[in-house]
């Protein structure tokens, strides 16, 4: 019996001293979730090309900031917004030197694609038949501020403060919005490119109505992995990278 | 500690209430078939109304959004009626507590009644007793420790409940965020400090529940 266990042991150990081999040979990006399907495509390629393989761990900026300042493992970190970033910076979680600007996104409302209540605008959504709108949690969604500023801007927030439904990250929102769960919802264009059967674009928001939606992407701070990890930033900023970004409607190249 | 925080109290402790007081509404009759009537089914029965005890909240939650969603089987017919849709309700935190809390008071319950002596119960029919008559006179008086224990546990687990009430009710501030939900928020924005409170009263309130849960359940026995 002793033996037994002691044979178990071993085998378990073996295992995952296999794991933290494989480990090694990876890379781990904490990306904001909007970022997730362009980025698949790119580490596929990344991988093909360097022979890194890599792990994506995509939610809410500020929940990935909040795991990194935690001490999760993290080799890049790639925020939705510049606020999060600089926290991370501010907190010395990054390599300053490596923070770059990778790519822009634009702020849309979104109806579910068979409703009845056509909201056409922002304006249209203190209507009376609009009863509930979904957005991202502002305290940790980079969407959900972005969202305030624009019913902000539109002087909307006390008409509809009580029709707001926080959404964990960007893409609960979109997904609430397709299943019709919500009236309307505030996403980035990329998101409703994702699932255009569902939901629809009702209404671009006008940039002077948000602060800028820049992705930033750094090294994080302490990292076993920082020589491939740099690789990784060089070959999202390559034309390659930039390109499969454009592919999924983010806007680049400035 | 601020408003929120009481409203996060008041709110867990009313979803608690509310969904408890359903339970043993609905759960005692079901422990009492199962435990005292054969019919076809029965153990179909138990596995139905117990399995969210061992499924994941986050599958609970899946099913219930599928049924009680405003496009769900029965949400979308109770939408097109009335308008109104359970989801990101207080309402919704109650069936999410209640689907997830009803399993413990059934187990407990059933296997209470089940140990009640049956020659008692057969004495109250020779006495001329109805059925209804007997159940409430001999079999409840007699499983009574039991089902306090599983109406005890099924309070603290509803109170507790977070998965499935965070997908059916969402996470509205002032709205449907219990304890267990703002904790949640509180921590993913890294106001550790507002959240201690809530964290030790949860702890502090499941300890007790457990303890009276265990000197009820251990007198069955």
């Amino acid at each position: 019996m002793v033996k037994r266990i002691f044979m178990a042991s071993v085998l378990v150990l073996c295992m995952g001293s296999a794991i933290a081999q494989a480990e090694s040979k990876e890379l781990t990006v904490s990306a904001a979730i909007s970022l997730k399907n362009a980025f698949e495509e790119i580490g596929r390629l990344y991988q093909a090309e360097q022979g890194v393989k890599v792990i994506f761990n995509v939610g809410a900026s500020g929940d990935l900031l909040r795991q990194i300042a935690g001490g999760a493992p993290a080799d890049v970190f790639a925020s939705a917004a510049q606020k999060d970033m600089d926290e991370a910076d501010r907190q010395g979680l990054i390599v300053s030197a490596t923070r770059t600007d990778m790519a822009v996104n634009s702020v849309v409302l979104i109806v579910p694609a068979g409703a009845k209540t056509s909201v056409k605008s922002f304006g249209g959504l203190s209507a009376a038949a609009v009863k509930r709108i979904a957005i991202g949690n502002p305290k940790t969604v980079p969407a959900g501020r972005y969202a305030e500023e624009v019913f902000n801007y539109y002087r909307l927030l006390p008409a509809i403060r009580d029709k707001l439904v926080f959404a964990e990250n960007v893409r609960q929102v979109l997904d609430y919005v397709s299943r019709g769960e919500v009236d309307a919802g505030v996403v980035y264009a990329t998101d409703a490119a994702a699932r255009p059967e569902e939901a629809k674009i009702a209404a671009t928001a006008p940039e002077v109505s948000h602060k800028p939606v820049i992705y930033p992407i750094a090294v994080v701070k302490g990292t076993k992995n920082e020589t491939p990890a740099r690789a990784f930033i060089a070959f999202v900023m390559s034309p390659e990278g930039q390109k499969i970004l454009h592919k999924y409607g983010f806007r680049t190249g400035k | 500690m601020d408003e929120s925080v009481f409203f996060s109290i008041r709110l867990s402790l009313q979803v608690a209430a509310v969904a408890t007081a359903l339970i043993v509404l609905t759960g005692l009759p079901v422990a009492y078939m199962l435990a005292r009537k054969d019919f076809r089914g029965r153990e179909v029965l138990d596995v139905i109304c117990t399995i969210p005890l061992v499924l994941p909240p986050t599958v609970t939650g899946y099913y219930l959004i599928i049924l009680f969603g405003r496009n769900g089987f029965i949400g979308k017919y109770l939408y097109a009626l009335t308008g109104w849709s359970i989801m990101f309700t207080w309402y919704a935190a109650v069936l999410a507590s209640y689907v997830v809390a009803l399993p413990l008071l059934i187990k407990i319950a059933r296997a209470a009644m089940e140990s009640v002596d049956r020659s008692l119960v057969n004495a109250s029919y020779t006495l001329g007793h109805s059925e209804l008559s007997t159940a409430l006179r001999v079999i409840l008086p007699l499983a009574k420790r039991g089902i306090v224990a599983g109406t005890v546990l099924s309070f603290a687990r509803a109170m507790g409940e977070f998965g499935a009430t965070l997908m059916l009710a969402g996470n509205l501030p002032g709205k449907t965020d219990t304890m267990p939900l703002a904790i949640y928020s509180l921590a993913g924005s890294g106001e550790w400090s507002q959240a201690h409170g809530m964290v030790l009263l949860l702890t502090l309130l499941s300890g007790i529940f457990l303890y009276i849960a265990n000197r009820y359940s251990r007198r069955i026995i």
